[in-house]
């Protein structure tokens, strides 16, 4: 178990620190970076949970996908570092909002709401999928998120499309 | 320390020093077919080209890999005028990690058994060839490959040269595009097997046959490898790195060792591309021939068949042009690739299932075997 607890804390680290510099980066492509170091770490926490489906999804999808495009908007924009200019309202904002969060995660580590439940087990890809579909409880929700993805496909296709294409 | 040595940790151990062995062994080994990929793919090139490729050092070349090692690594380093010199420096080693770490789950040849011996066992655990036996391994590779796309972005971006960061994005998109279409042609896979674990996958190849699974399979297979040939930036897809637009692409500004790290990194993920594809869709070790058993050999036999395709694909057949590349892999790749998920379930609807045997899964899966493995 001790290798548990040096992954653990290992990967912990290295979230909160990357996750710091996200924020504290001037230059964008650097927290960019930062962003998806964070990502991945916090991929590893979910494995450790015995959870490797939503880990993998966690790269795919975070890592992946979304920081790709980031990076693209950062890179052809040739984002320069910010100067100068301190963070305003939405600053003060930010940490007032993190320290009633990190109060919270002490109260529920305090009051052991974060323990494993006894019957835990690892889950497989097996059992997520069970979860999903041999029940309709979660099954339409899904089947109307998919509709939902699908109509926000069609809105940026029609929103990206030339002027002259949609006819006069 | 009497905590450290409590017979579960002692346990723990062993499976590490296992994995530990294994990663050693495998990463060398893949180091040796990375530096003899690079002799061949020049003396197959020069064969199909009429010409003689290198064959002056050692017996008939064979040491031109450790010659090309030696003067990389004597070559001056340089760092490019208002570079980014973490992201430089970063870019390379994301590229050769993310690269090696994809080829953790991938099982060269199941279970070891060896001619006269039988089954091969350290410390009471059956060896099988492979570092991490994963339940979502196909998903894991995805996911890294996906990562992969960083180290040339970041080398693109990193360089400071329009050269170089044209060739990233193309790259990057290039990737991108792809990747849905190999997504796709995994699907009729794994909704055969019904599981992401490749070791699965081949349980359910030896269910099937090894015969009807590879013709079944055949349409996924030729959209898998027209994907992975883009995946792996490889001609007739090496777009980021054409000579007469860009330079080399994104590794333009690179010299020295991290040139040598870009290049083996694509290297390394050209083989996991094909052992992907030899356990998906060959049967990895199993033996295509009746007369012959199944073994490890089989499965290198079909990578290095595959890897040689590779080769044979950069000889024969010209560059695409870039709005081509994307028609291609949007319109025509990624709609055939659904068409074949479609008509594939269709099919697994109509004539129903056919699953491994319960025994080969039920072992493959069943949460001690995930433990010990994990």
């Amino acid at each position: 178990m001790i290798l548990d607890v040096i992954l653990f804390y290992g990967a912990a680290i290295v979230a909160l620190a990357s996750g710091l510099f996200v924020v504290s980066q001037r230059s964008p492509i650097n927290s960019a970076f930062s962003l998806i170091v964070t990502m991945c770490s916090l991929a590893v926490m979910f494995a450790m949970l015995g959870s490797a489906f939503i880990a993998v999804l966690q790269v795919v999808v975070y890592a992946g996908a979304i920081m790709v495009l980031f990076l693209f908007v950062i890179m052809l924009l040739n984002a320069k570092q910010e100067e100068g200019e301190r963070a305003g309202g939405i600053g003060r904002a930010a940490i007032a909002l993190g320290i009633i969060l990190a109060i919270q995660s002490v109260v529920v580590v305090w009051k052991g709401a974060a323990n494993l439940p006894a019957n835990y087990r690892e889950t497989t890809s097996a059992d997520v999928a069970r979860g999903l579909f041999a029940s309709p409880r979660f099954l339409y929700a899904f089947e109307a998120t998919s509709i939902l993805i699908l109509s926000a496909m069609v809105g940026a296709i029609v929103v990206a499309r030339k002027e002259k294409d949609t006819g006069k | 320390m009497e905590m450290l040595l409590s017979p579960a940790n002692k346990e723990l151990g062993i499976d590490a020093l296992i994995a530990l062995v294994k990663v050693a062994v495998i990463f060398n080994a893949l180091l040796l077919v990375f530096s003899l990929m690079t002799y061949v793919e020049r003396r197959v090139l020069a064969f199909m080209q009429f010409r003689r490729g290198p064959n002056r050092v050692g017996w008939f070349g064979i040491l031109q890999p450790a010659a090309d090692g030696i003067k990389l690594f004597f070559k001056e380093e340089v760092m490019p005028e208002g570079a980014h010199k973490l992201l430089f420096f970063a870019a390379p080693v994301v590229a050769l990690i993310t690269a090696y770490v994809a080829l953790a789950v991938v099982p060269y040849g199941g279970p070891l058994v060896l001619p006269f011996y039988g089954q091969v066992s350290v410390f009471g655990r059956p060896l099988d060839i492979q570092i991490a036996n994963l339940d979502v391994g196909v998903l894991f590779i995805f996911a890294i490959t996906a990562l992969g796309v960083y180290g040339i972005v970041f080398a693109g971006y990193a360089s400071n040269n329009k050269y170089a960061l044209i060739g990233g994005l193309r790259s990057s998109a290039q990737m991108f595009s792809y990747e849905l279409a190999l997504g796709m042609s995994w699907v009729s896979v794994i909704m055969a097997a019904g599981s992401f674990r490749l070791t699965d996958i081949v349980a359910t190849t030896a269910a099937w046959g090894i015969w009807p699974w590879m013709i079944l399979q055949s349409p996924a297979f030729i959209i898998y490898m027209i994907a992975a040939c883009a995946e792996v930036n490889r001609t007739p897809f090496d777009l980021p790195e054409s000579e007469t637009e860009l330079v080399a692409g994104f590794h333009t500004e690179y010299s020295s060792m991290k040139f040598a790290l870009l290049q083996m990194a694509e290297y390394i993920n050209m083989i996991t591309v094909c052992a992907l594809a030899s356990n998906m869709f060959l049967g990895g070790w199993l033996s295509p021939l009746p007369f012959i058993p199944n073994s490890p050999l089989w499965f290198f036999a079909k990578m290095l068949f595959l890897l040689f395709v590779f080769i044979w694909l950069r000889a024969t057949v010209p560059r695409f042009r870039y709005d081509q590349l994307m028609d291609f892999g949007w319109k025509r790749l990624i709609p055939i690739a659904a068409l074949w998920v479609v008509l594939f379930s269709g099919m697994t609807a109509f004539f129903g299932e056919k699953k491994a045997p319960p025994s080969t899964v039920a072992t493959s899966t069943s949460p001690a075997a995930g433990q010990v493995s994990r």
